[in-house]
């Protein structure tokens, strides 16, 4: 009997080799240069491991494998082609089917091996059923959430934190006695129901400029169910590709939380949304200086260094094209043009350099804070499109603001500054900028894509191309 | 605790710590794709539920088992198509200009 016994090691070789890959594919992912071999790696690895699985000779039936390969892979395809504008939404729901994959396994798992299930692998097959179903509703809220069939506004009521904690410790409670007992299959079902309410209660009071730390810590919550999965199938492979996808949420998060200044445990806990701040009611208009679109133009076009700060708002009016030819035109007028990017403007983190690299602006012009920051003050302007709380110097100068604390972008320190917004309302965390009173800022009122173009307009960078 | 698990732990941690060290390095740039490409990577899992549908022990495991490879499978086919994607939008200044 030792045929069989090849094929075995030779699917664990190759299993192996796929790991490898795997780690070779984030590594490569580090630089613009050799990302894409990453992906092709992780394709190979990915083909490899499904080939090697196909040939497991106790795979008896292969009909619904096909099925479910077939299936997967046309819904698959419409996934790959959204637009980049989607692409927030995309990933919270490709979250919420990689939890539920999990959640699904888990689960079936449990109603063939019960009762006969050891302490330790009732501790990992809980873990991964608990986070598994967390995650898939949560994911489907954020991914509701962030195409606004849901509503984006944060939704908050006394004892919030306390219901959600109570939830999940009921949930803990349960695996806890299912790990003594595992042969009451009754209660299983609870490690998927009340889990899945979690899920939901969790991401309700999520406003839209949390979503970068939700969808970080959603990410690191569907990798660390993933790695269990691996621990219950006895799959290293598995345990690899979780523990790494794990690790990159979770760094993400950390990132994610510096750049909004809650402490780690704010976030762990999914405490996002209570910073609903007392928004200081008693706000008299105060005077701002405003521009017109050909005055501001003047100004650009006279100016040698110019730093533009996109924020949630580009993306909203879909301006990345009209920012590009912006671009262009000031750069044929020899002027120097960075792009300065907070690590949580937008959605999800790294949002504003995709939208700005599909509009075909070189990823070497995109300055992430730490880089631009020191810039600022040999800038002529710094150009604000759609970003509001990232640069408030309150931020840096008063203890009593909200968002004291949080790094921001210092466009204060340039020697003119212009805002693109909408109109005077605050941004998420209900406070005013103080920006924009500064005698040195000049508000733009409009739609971006609209402001911008006329900006274009009058710097006659139109009509080429 | 049986040896096999013991070195489950173990490739766990050192995996955890490999992610660690290679995701650090990641720029800041990348980061989207980077989140579309673990997602995709995870989607390994597939290999688990392929077994668990191949096998065929019961019919709750093949009926589970099958709408978790189309969720897996579809997570794998968008994840490594949008990440290309995306990447392949990403391009330094020094490009030759167009006529």
């Amino acid at each position: 009997m030792t045929a069989p016994l090849v094929t075995e090691q030779a699917i664990e070789i190759i299993y192996l080799i796929s790991a490898t890959l795997f780690i070779l594919s984030l590594k490569w992912l580090s630089a613009p240069a050799t990302a894409r071999r990453g992906v092709f790696a992780g394709e190979i690895g990915m083909i490899l491991a499904i080939g090697a699985t196909l040939l497991y000779r106790g795979i008896v039936d292969y009909k619904w494998i096909v099925i479910g390969l077939v299936l997967g892979t046309i819904i698959g395809i419409p996934l790959g082609r959204v637009h980049m504008t989607a692409v927030p939404q995309r990933t919270a729901l490709s979250h919420a089917f990689g939890a539920l994959c999990v959640a699904l396994v888990g689960t079936s798992e449990y109603y063939l091996r019960a009762p006969d299930v050891p302490k330790f692998m009732m501790s990992v097959l809980s873990m991964e059923v608990i986070l598994g179903s967390l995650t898939f509703t949560g994911s489907l809220m954020a991914a509701g959430k962030l195409q606004e069939i849901l509503p984006q506004r944060p939704i908050t009521y006394k004892g919030q934190n306390l219901v959600n904690i109570g939830l999940l410790a009921v949930a803990v409670a349960v695996a806890v006695y299912l790990v003594m007992h595992p042969g009451d299959k009754i209660l299983f079902p609870l490690l998927i129901v009340i889990p899945l309410l979690f899920g939901v209660l969790m991401i309700i009071p999520i406003g839209g400029a949390d979503m970068p730390t939700v969808i970080s810590l959603l990410n690191s919550y569907a990798g660390l169910s993933a790695a269990a999965m691996g621990f219950v199938l006895d799959s290293k492979l598995l345990i690899v590709a979780g523990a790494l996808d794990g690790s990159s949420g979770f760094i993400l998060s950390v990132i994610m939380s510096k750049a909004m200044n809650r402490s780690f445990t704010n976030v762990l806990f999914g405490a996002f949304g209570q910073v609903q701040v007392s928004a200081a009611a008693a706000q008299e208009a105060r005077p701002v200086r405003t521009a017109t679109a050909e005055e501001a133009a003047a100004i650009l076009g006279a100016s040698n260094a110019v730093v533009i700060v996109p924020g949630y708002g580009m993306a909203v009016a879909q301006a990345q094209h009209k920012v590009r030819e912006l671009y262009d035109a000031l750069t044929k007028r020899g002027v120097d043009v960075k792009f300065a990017i907070h690590p949580v403007a937008g959605r999800m983190p790294g949002h504003m350099n995709v939208l700005l690299a599909e509009a075909d602006i070189p990823y070497d012009k995109l300055l992430d804070m730490d880089a631009i920051n020191p810039e600022f003050p040999q800038t002529d302007v710094a150009l604000v499109i759609g970003a509001n709380d990232v640069t408030n110097p309150a931020a840096r100068n008063d203890p009593h603001s909200p968002i004291y604390g949080m790094p921001i972008l210092d466009v204060d320190k340039a020697r003119t500054v212009m805002v693109i917004k909408r109109g005077m309302s605050p941004g998420f965390a209900g406070i005013d900028n103080e920006l924009y009173y500064l005698d040195k800022t000049l508000m733009l009122f409009g739609d971006a894509r609209a402001v911008v173009g006329d900006l274009v307009k009058q710097l006659g960078g139109e009509g080429h191309g | 605790m049986t040896s096999d698990l013991i070195t489950s732990l173990y490739v766990a941690m050192l995996a955890a710590f490999v992610g660690f060290e290679i995701i650090h390095r990641v720029s800041p740039l990348l980061h989207t794709p980077l989140m579309s490409l673990t997602n995709a990577l995870d989607a390994i899992a597939v290999v688990g539920a392929i077994i668990l549908v191949g096998e065929a022990k019961s019919g709750l495991a093949t009926a589970l088992g099958t709408i978790a490879i189309v969720a897996a499978t579809s997570n794998l086919v968008g994840g490594f198509m949008i990440t290309d994607r995306m990447l392949k939008m990403f391009k330094a200044s020094s490009k030759p200009k167009k006529p």
